[in-house]
């Protein structure tokens, strides 16, 4: 094997501008999955909530599609949505998305105690305030939860859509390998990483904020 | 359809070292090691992190932080700078890969049991190890199995792409299907790895429903 450094910082230097690109269509493809999963997840959650048989057999459709293997999925979607579509590696994210935010948006709202709910009722909110100023809050940290699974899972899948022709960075993998160029690749992976971390540090953050009661009650 | 048919119906595609049951074993061989490594790793470390309490804030990071490390590129890296004599390279990556949710869970499941529970036992005069042997696993085995099956499909669903760097495995149909614009083939390897890895979640399903304690899952009526 060739002596070379694992990194050559002049490569990226001269390359930044195409890096830069990669990671714009990472971000994109690994986030609207997450972003949409998240909005077709809450009312899907919200009837899973209310009608529990409803709520079993999703729960086995849910699982059978995580188990798909997403190389796999992006295959049999080419003919749909076309080789080295940005789409073909967004619906099936979207689709590993909802089979972890479905159960954690249920389990958030199990989670509200039914002390908490009938005093809600008492103080006379209406179903659907009771839900948006009393269930939904207090089911936060419990869908937060899956929602940072999901998104560091969606960042890091992303790449796999290389094989097809569209992974963001994962770009740089396949480049790298092409050329026994280990560069690329540790940009990658770096890359990868810390856009999963900062994305997990954002939605630790949201949590603090959007639980306010959490943090006092810590203090106290 | 039409491609399945022309795939799974060549019986070509059914012998010798490039037959589907060739590379069925060698697909489960890989995601088989990789998933026992990840266990013998995981699972002591998330029991006793979970019985103690110690070290717990790390783990769980460091474990979101894996969650986070592409295989992909893990692998080519590994591949590149030790080569592909043996099957290392793709263990590694794997492991990477199965031992987060291991982890987790098995230390959320021992971490969530009723204290209430714990002190009983202790009341009870069993010892720290019994403890956890006798009332904590058999309490938490649900959890335990579900990082062990999140673990697992997703070896399965990941082994395919050791076939990228020149490895067996059912990968190989996809890749080489991607590579020579063989449909047929592409198709039937996603297909296959699919049936395995929905083979092994049914197989953790009846594993949980014989393993775990009535108790546990309610199946009893308990008052």
């Amino acid at each position: 094997m060739v002596e070379e450094p694992l990194v050559r910082w002049d490569w990226i230097g001269r390359n930044w501008p195409a890096i830069q690109g990669l990671l714009e269509d990472h971000v994109v493809m690994a986030l609207v999955p997450i972003v949409v999963g998240l909005l077709i997840a809450l009312p899907l959650g919200l009837a899973g909530a209310r009608w529990r048989w409803l709520y079993r057999p999703t729960v086995g459709v849910m699982n059978v599609i995580y188990s798909l293997p997403s190389l796999a999925v992006f295959i049999v979607l080419i003919p749909i949505t076309g080789l080295a579509t940005r789409a073909t590696v967004m619906v099936p994210l979207t689709f590993y998305a909802l089979a972890v935010l479905i159960p954690a948006v249920v389990d958030g709202l199990t989670s509200v105690p039914d002390h908490v709910r009938q005093s809600a009722v008492a103080m006379g909110f209406t179903p659907l305030r009771r839900l948006l100023r009393v269930e939904l809050p207090i089911a936060v940290p419990v869908v937060l939860a899956g929602l940072r699974v999901a998104t560091v899972s969606s960042i890091s899948l992303v790449s796999v859509g290389a094989l097809i022709g569209r992974g963001g960075l994962g770009y740089l993998f396949i480049d790298g390998w092409q050329r026994q160029f280990y560069t690329p690749i540790v940009v990658g992976i770096v890359l990868v990483v810390a856009l999963a971390g900062l994305a997990d540090l954002l939605l630790v953050l949201a949590q603090r904020l959007l639980t306010p009661w959490a943090r006092a009650r810590g203090a106290a | 359809m039409n491609w399945l048919i022309d795939f799974f119906g060549d019986l070509a595609n059914w012998s010798g070292p490039e037959g589907i049951p060739a590379r069925l074993l060698e697909h489960l061989e890989f995601a088989g090691l990789s998933l026992l490594l990840a266990m013998l790793i995981a699972l002591p470390l998330g029991l006793w992190i979970g019985h103690t309490g110690r070290g717990a804030l790390l783990v769980v990071l460091s474990a979101n932080a894996a969650r986070a490390l592409p295989t992909l590129g893990l692998l080519v890296l590994i591949v590149l700078l030790m080569g592909v004599g043996t099957i290392v390279p793709v263990l590694i990556p794997l492991v990477a890969l199965a031992v987060p949710p291991i982890l987790v869970n098995t230390y959320e499941g021992i971490r969530g049991v009723d204290p209430d529970l714990r002190d009983a036992a202790y009341g009870m005069g069993l010892r720290g190890g019994q403890v956890l042997g006798r009332v904590l696993v058999p309490v938490a085995l649900p959890l335990i199995l579900l990082g062990l099956r999140l673990a697992a499909i997703q070896v399965v669903a990941t082994a395919t792409v050791a076939a990228y760097v020149g490895l067996g495995g059912l990968g190989r149909y996809i890749i080489d299907g991607l590579a020579t614009k063989n449909y047929p083939s592409t198709i039937g390897g996603a297909v296959l790895v699919a049936l395995l890895a929905l083979i092994v979640q049914l197989g953790f399903d009846l594993v949980q429903r014989i393993a775990v304690s009535p108790g546990v899952s309610r199946r009893q009526d308990i008052r």
